[in-house]
């Protein structure tokens, strides 16, 4: 085990903990971002290089400081270590920075992008973005590209965070695509316009942080935070089955798989539940998703159960509205 | 006429056949190592020389060599970085042409010292001639059986491989390096692990220039101590410098570590003065990835001494009024260059070598160009000048390999000591945009 002080907190972690999952397990504001990182893939993270903390003490063996901002997503803890994130001044300004690089070739289409409202990257900019852009040069723009009857990429968005490659990789049966290209010019695809076509890749839309890759039977079909969120599960034999609903009304809008407050896939799913089984007679419903009250998604859905408690006490009894009993 | 340790013998005719390199002492090393040596004790020597890393960081050989993981019945791999193309450097290409037997022989003697049984010369795809050069020159060493199954007898085993690259300059970087080796995209590894740990084909791995790994037999021979006793302080023993830019030799030298910069420009036996008996502007001493530095920084350090060709008299200062030896890349620029119009297009390599995997370099390098051929173009603004300044420190530091740092010195050191040049881009864009315009301080302000 390793004790290690992170933003002033001491917390214990096993040996081989990376800082980010350290801070994860303190949990709250503290937490660095991530947007390349993702725990279910291996060899993810160290790219987008917003999680980057300032080890002020390396180990209690070894109390200097590192040199540079580390990325917390890959960097091991030990024992005695001192991190600080948002407590350090220039963790803060390299952060502010890599927004900025960040949103330079990135649309700000929110008001039309299926991803608004579960995007990482306009949490990332609320947070810790700037009002005003220095970037006046002609932005990086493509054309959209259809990987198949079920996904679309839309590269222009695309903050090249590799996961969806990771995702083909390590959770395909076969990778289509891939990075082509270097630098700024580099870009997700697959060849000469192939199609991502396996039973499960419609998990490269979960793990996409931004809207580069959406799900073409849900695009332009709502918002998000108008949905109901409904965990739900059924007898699949390809995967765990275990998703969450996105419903107006009786009718299911999206299916995706469940994710957690980090905004990562619990468990992979297969895309004949995602894609496929889209009435609620296919699924047996849970209950409401618990969704973060600091999320968008979570406006207008309410998972407590409605007190029975008239609304206005002092009209007579026979005016008052049969509240549902719970 | 300094010591020559690497190219003693390069200009005999038919050195790059192994017949006359033996006949000049070639393969001398092999045979004291494999003979009479064990690996440990040529890591000692190696370590005793104080030999640093020649391909640009300079961190010292022989602590690289002994950091090697050895576990039991896990490969060990060499691996010669000879993917060289930075903008300047061509040392080693030089260095491969005319001598192939020498970089063999240290591989040998190298992969000896660390128990390596499979060694790879991981060399730039245009270099093909190159390649064939040294193709040549293995076969040659096979036949002797200086390489392959019991090399001289002495029980010892080795393959030597040559691998041509892509084409990318980021598979200089050696994890990119290792990646590309291993038929993946050149993309650097986050480290830990190192490569000592954990390299090529995930078994432990060094990587070293060929400059390092051809100075090994010379160390071998001739014992790690009389090494350190060349050069100057921890700059021990001799370098390749490739000198290019406005002076009347351009070309590869030799020279010992802690060789005036002045007598290395101006003298004959090197440099031969500027060319055309012009003014000397500033100098970029180890590639285009480090620190530029004005006439007056690169012949006399900050606090006024003459400044050195070794690792740390020219990185005397730090940033603010220093630089690196790097690659040993030593470009000149006489009072007809525009500083401005050079860092653009350092600006523009870097922007297209990037291999995007991290946001700061893939998005940064990009901006930084397109403000710089802005200026350079005429359509500049005032603030632009602090917003490269901002933006070479939003990269600094904050990517994985670097690859970033190499990017971003190249402009920020040229705004700190050359600003009044890009200021004077902005404020007179007709005049700077004219062919061969360059800014000559006050006279250009009176006259303009």
């Amino acid at each position: 085990m390793a004790k290690i002080t992170f933003d002033g907190i001491e917390v214990e972690v096993e040996d081989g903990t990376t800082i980010l999952q350290a801070a994860r397990k303190i949990g709250g504001s503290v937490v660095p971002p991530a947007m390349c990182y993702y725990t279910p893939l291996k060899g993810s993270g160290g790219k987008c290089r917003v999680c980057l903390v300032k080890v002020t003490q390396g180990s209690a063996k070894d109390p200097r400081p590192m040199p540079k901002l580390v990325a917390s997503c890959i960097t091991p803890v030990q024992d005695g270590m001192v991190v600080e994130n948002t407590t350090n001044e220039d963790v803060l300004n390299a952060r502010k920075g890599i927004v900025e690089m960040l949103l330079i070739n990135h649309p700000l289409d929110c008001p039309i992008c299926d991803q608004a409202g579960e995007c990482n990257l306009q949490d990332l900019s609320y947070e810790h973005g700037v009002n005003a852009t220095r970037y006046e040069e002609e932005r990086r723009t493509f054309n959209k590209v259809d990987l198949g009857p079920y996904i679309q990429l839309h590269m222009s968005r695309c903050i090249l965070c590799y996961r969806c490659v990771y995702t083909a990789d390590q959770i395909t049966p076969e990778r289509v695509h891939g990075v082509l290209g270097r630098g700024d010019a580099a870009e997700i695809g697959t060849y000469i316009e192939n199609v991502i076509d396996n039973e499960f890749s419609g998990n490269v839309i979960d793990v996409c942080p931004v809207g580069a890759l959406t799900d073409k039977t849900w695009r332009f079909k709502n918002r998000v935070w108008f949905t109901k969120p409904l965990d739900a599960h059924r007898d699949c034999p390809t995967c765990s089955g275990k998703v969450t609903l996105w419903t107006r009304g009786e009718e299911v809008l999206r299916v995706t798989a469940r994710k957690d407050q980090y905004s990562e896939v619990e468990e992979f799913i297969c895309n004949t539940c995602r894609f496929d089984k889209k009435e609620t007679k296919d699924w047996t419903i849970e209950g409401p998703r618990h969704i973060e009250r600091s999320s968008v998604i979570s406006a207008n859905h309410y998972e407590l159960p409605v007190l029975n408690v008239p609304i206005v006490p002092n009209l007579p009894s026979s005016t008052k509205k049969k509240l549902p009993q719970h | 006429m300094g010591i020559k340790i690497l190219t003693e013998h390069i200009n005999v005719p038919g050195i790059e056949t192994l017949e006359v390199y033996r006949k000049h002492g070639g393969y001398r090393s092999v045979e004291k190592a494999l003979k009479t040596m064990t690996p440990d004790e040529v890591v000692e020597e190696v370590k005793t020389s104080g030999l640093r890393g020649r391909g640009g960081a300079g961190f010292p050989t022989g602590m690289k060599w002994s950091f090697l993981a050895k576990p039991e019945g896990i490969p060990r791999y060499l691996v010669c970085n000879a993917d060289e193309s930075e903008p300047g450097t061509f040392k080693d290409r030089v260095f491969m042409q005319k001598n192939p037997h020498a970089l063999i022989e240290g591989m040998i003697t190298s992969s000896y010292a660390l128990g390596a049984n499979t060694s790879y010369i991981y060399i730039r795809g245009e270099l093909m001639f190159v390649l064939r050069i040294l193709e040549k020159a293995i076969a040659e060493a096979y036949a002797a059986g200086l390489l392959g199954k019991n090399i001289l007898g002495s029980g010892y085993d080795l393959d030597l491989h040559v691998a041509p690259g892509g084409g990318a300059y980021i598979c200089g970087e050696e994890t990119a390096l290792l990646e590309s080796l291993e038929g993946k995209r050149g993309n650097p590894r986050n480290k830990p692990p190192f490569p000592a740990v954990k390299g090529l084909f995930a078994s432990p791995t060094v990587v070293n220039n060929v400059e390092s790994i051809a100075s090994v037999p010379w160390i071998v021979n001739n014992g790690g101590a009389e090494y350190a006793k060349i050069g100057i302080g921890r700059s021990t023993g001799t370098k390749l410098i490739s000198a290019s830019g406005n002076i009347n030799n351009p070309g590869v030298y030799e020279i010992e570590l802690g060789v005036p910069v002045e007598e290395f420009i101006y003298s004959d036996e090197y440099c031969g003065g500027i060319w055309k008996g012009k003014q000397l502007k500033a100098v970029v001493p180890g590639g285009s990835s480090v620190p530029i530095l004005p006439a007056n920084l690169i012949l006399k350090t900050a606090a006024g001494e003459d400044r050195l060709m070794s690792y740390e008299s020219l990185s005397d200062g730090g940033f603010i009024s220093g630089s690196m030896l790097g690659s040993g890349a030593f470009i000149v620029f006489d009072e007809d260059q525009c500083i401005v119009r050079n860092t653009w297009n350092y600006a523009r390599f870097y922007h297209h070598e990037s291999c995007g995997q991290c946001s700061p370099c893939r998005e940064g390098t990009g901006w930084m160009e397109k403000v710089l051929h802005r200026i350079e173009y005429g359509h500049g603004h005032q603030q632009d000048i602090d917003l490269l300044v901002s933006v070479a420190k939003q990269i600094e530091g904050n990517t994985i390999c670097p690859l970033g740092d190499a990017a971003a010195w190249p402009v920020a050191s040229a705004i700190r000591h050359f600003r009044e040049e890009f200021e004077w881009h902005i404020r007179h864009p007709k005049e700077a945009t004219l062919p061969g315009a360059v800014y000559r301080g006050q006279l250009a302000e009176i006259t303009a």
